[in-house]
């Protein structure tokens, strides 16, 4: 029997000759380019991912650091000793800047954990509450499906066909909310309607004083609840405040420190607390306060406001000298979502025939932080739910990318986004 | 990256020989469903990720969950919905490790991919690289990898496969990673252990009952439950003749709602036809020069290799004959060929038909 394999190397078959497959002649060595790794610094970095977080500003840092451990500051607000005293001051002195600012009375400030909790707290305490108020009886929810996940997921996980569903409204190709959908959605036996005030992803401003006269007119018993976690740093808050029964913000997303959000609850409308304890916060929210992020929470946005204006002009051309660069030196690249609809800081961009899963690591490796869909636990990242909401096919949506500037972006870093983006996108596509 | 001990240390022994800068890490989500086992949990990902960290490397986790679903699991399905039984392992390797991962790494810039894979490569003198079992023959991975070819082989690195289990694990100790004890995974990774294979299908198949037939005499032996999860050659639930002897099963046929079941010798074949061949060095590989050509067959991850004889069938498929019959080989399970001189060499792969 002959053996399978010959040694000789004889008939070869057309088509596969030796060497190395498709291209590997034409590479370069890949370890000279990673040079920018975990720990080394110096090198350009221009952060474009201010809605996922934002630096905390130096008045937030500055007010926060007596309360961790200052002499007789870092007291539990919850006691009737001078430092619980000092640390409940510090906290009626936060809401009051905090419900100032955003348009409510005092007592309508309830801290939490995160925006994700505030969202939480909106969607199941109201559930809760009106369960005991209605007797029990039944009727669904209504949120976008461009709703970010805290909200989102939160409806789905709650909205059982026990009480009637969940009702997620599509939008339009602009990123914004379709309000014949929500009219549609919106039957007079709805308890909750949640719509977000800013897109998180597009930047979109979303019509809420005609999502709140479409709700009050169709839904009349309906709680209607905006996430403003993205509307915060970018938005007069009193007008929107003044249109919804829950409101949520985040102050991470405003120079503020993580771990600390709010739920403005209007006057009148019942809520069901969720983390059960000590009763705090009115029994609306059990738990030690976190003194320190509120008080940082509250310097943060009464900065954030005193120079909005400036900002807002200042960022916004930023923002469009970065998305009209873009758009003037890159071929097959288009804006998602109607820039004039948008907050200053968000440009959403979609680059045809580039996987953004890619694109965010050798963007990364040159310098930039941008982000793609949304982050998942794992790190991986998904199609975004809000480009597929907006009509967008599944490879559209997995080619999108988000460039966010804040309150630190200069001219340098979009100079900086305009030298790499280009080679970057050439690069994934050949 | 899974999480697993195994790309762990490979993960380790390319920072030791390349050093950290040149290595990055990188774990796939490949199923978006609950899973408990292999590398799709979030727990298996801070693994990965915290491994990485302590070996100084950048780690990325890649979403492959649309590619895997379409090119892995729904095959997976649809073959059992047909009477086929597909290796995910053999497929997830063909299309997404060895395929899409390949492309992601090239377009970021790297040259090779490694695996923590117990299997080896060598490249002879004029550049031909060979794919060879791994040093531990309990562990040697060498039968899901037997698809690949020189292009992939190229740009592919086992940095185990040349260690034993316990070396690996005696490595990753010595290193003090978090992975060193971690226990091996099982099955397959998108299948839960406490719904088994069974109940995934189920729940994604409707399952139909059909009628057992005994393999010789034709007469109909009675009900058999969901025949889309029976697999040629399965003893299980097929009881004992009239002999006393146990049952096997020797054809399925989904459409008809058929299960052929008979004695052990029937249930063996003298051979097996394979379609989608693939040689690992194709240049070199005289299968349709000769006649005929003698090589080794394995039929299962962990199957005893036995002798064969393969030639280019007429319908330009390979016909594979055993040596001695061999118990039936399911239709979509993968055959991988060795080298007679030199056995732990593989040869090439084809998907019995």
């Amino acid at each position: 029997m002959k053996p399978l394999i010959s040694k000789s190397g004889k008939g070869v078959m057309p088509g596969a000759g030796p060497g190395p497959g498709r291209g590997h002649s034409a590479r370069q060595t890949a370890g000279a380019r990673f040079g920018v790794r975990l720990g080394q610094t110096g090198a350009m970095r221009a952060y474009l991912d201010h809605a996922a977080t934002t630096p905390m500003r130096p008045e937030a840092v500055e007010a926060m650091l007596p309360y961790l451990s200052g002499p007789g500051m870092f007291g539990n607000p919850s006691g009737s000793h001078h430092e619980s005293r000092r640390a409940r001051l510090a906290v009626d002195d936060a809401r009051e800047q905090i419900a100032g600012i955003l348009g409510a009375d005092l007592g309508e400030v309830v801290f939490t954990g995160s925006g994700t909790e505030a969202d939480n707290l909106a969607i199941i305490g109201t559930l809760g509450a009106r369960a005991v108020s209605t007797g029990g009886r039944a009727g669904p929810i209504v949120c976008t499906a461009m709703e970010h996940h805290a909200v989102l997921n939160t409806c789905r996980a709650v909205a059982g066909p026990g009480i009637g569903g969940l009702r997620e409204v599509r939008s339009d190709k602009s990123g914004m909310v379709d309000l014949d959908s929500l009219a549609e959605a919106c039957t007079p036996d709805v308890r909750l309607v949640s719509v977000m005030a800013v897109n998180n992803e597009i930047g979109t401003v979303q019509p809420l004083d005609d999502v709140s006269r479409l709700v009050r007119t169709l839904a009349p018993d309906a709680v209607l609840h905006t996430d403003a976690v993205q509307a915060a740093p970018w938005l007069d808050m009193p007008p929107i405040t003044a249109t919804v029964d829950l409101l949520s913000v985040s102050a991470h997303k405003f120079g503020g420190p993580k771990g600390v959000g709010a739920l403005v609850v209007r006057n009148g409308v019942p809520i069901e607390e969720v983390i059960h304890g000590g009763g705090q916060e009115r029994e609306r929210r059990s738990g030690t306060h976190n003194v320190a992020g509120i008080v940082a929470m509250a310097a943060a946005l009464s900065a954030t406001v005193a120079e909005r204006a400036d900002t807002t002009t200042r960022v916004t051309r930023l923002r469009d000298r970065l998305v009209e660069g873009l758009l003037a030196s890159i071929a097959g690249i288009r804006e998602i979502g109607d820039r004039m609809g948008k907050v200053p800081g968000h440009a959403h961009l979609q680059f045809a025939g580039v996987e953004s899963e890619a694109m965010v690591v050798l963007l990364d490796e040159a310098g930039v932080a941008a982000s793609a869909g949304a982050a998942c636990s794992s790190g991986a990242v998904e199609p975004s739910h809000v480009l597929l909401a907006m009509g967008l096919d599944k490879e559209a949506a997995g080619s999108g990318l988000r460039f966010s500037l804040g309150t630190t972006s200069t001219d340098a870093d979009v100079d900086h986004v305009l030298a790499v983006v280009p080679g970057v996108v050439a690069r994934l596509r050949n | 990256m899974s999480g697993g001990v195994d790309s762990s240390v490979a993960a380790a022994l390319l920072v030791e020989e390349l050093g950290r800068d040149r290595v990055v890490g990188a774990t796939l989500k490949l199923w978006g469903g609950s899973s408990d086992s292999g590398c799709c949990s979030v727990a298996d990902v801070e693994d990965a990720r915290r491994v990485a960290d302590q070996l100084g490397m950048v780690h990325h986790v890649f979403n492959f969950t649309a590619e895997f679903e379409a090119r892995v699991v729904n095959p997976y399905i649809e073959g059992h919905a047909t009477g086929r039984t597909p290796n995910p392992c053999i497929e997830c390797n063909r299309h997404l490790k060895f395929d899409r991962l390949f492309d992601r790494a090239w377009s970021l810039g790297f040259d090779a991919v490694a695996t923590g894979h117990h299997a080896r490569r060598t490249t002879t003198e004029d550049g031909r690289h060979r794919l060879i079992r791994g040093a531990d023959p309990l562990k040697d991975q060498s039968y899901v990898l037997a698809m690949l070819g020189q292009e992939q082989l190229a740009r592919s690195r086992f940095p185990v496969g040349r260690l034993t289990k316990a070396e690996v694990r005696q490595e990753a100790a010595r290193l003090g990673l978090r992975t060193a004890t971690k226990p091996d995974s099982q099955d397959v990774c998108f299948i839960r252990s406490d719904e088994g294979k069974d109940g995934f299908l189920g729940d994604r198949l409707p399952l139909h009952d059909g009628r057992l037939i005994d393999d010789a005499t034709g007469e109909d032996l009675g009900p058999v439950p969901a025949v889309e999860l029976v697999t040629v050659g399965q003893r299980r639930g097929m009881g004992h003749g009239l002999d006393g002897r146990r049952r096997y099963v020797t054809a399925v046929d989904v459409p008809a709602r058929r299960v052929r079941i008979g004695t052990p010798e029937a249930a063996n074949a003298p051979g097996v036809e394979l379609h989608t061949v693939t040689w690992i060095d194709e240049d070199r590989t005289r299968v349709g020069e000769l006649p005929e050509c003698s090589a080794i067959a394995q039929c299962s991850a962990h199957g005893r290799p036995v002798a064969c004889t393969v030639r280019r069938s007429e319908t330009g498929r390979l016909a594979v004959t055993f040596a001695t019959a061999q118990r039936r080989i399911a239709p979509g399970q993968t055959v991988a060929l060795y080298d007679p001189a030199n056995p732990d060499v593989v040869i090439g792969s084809g998907i019995a038909a």
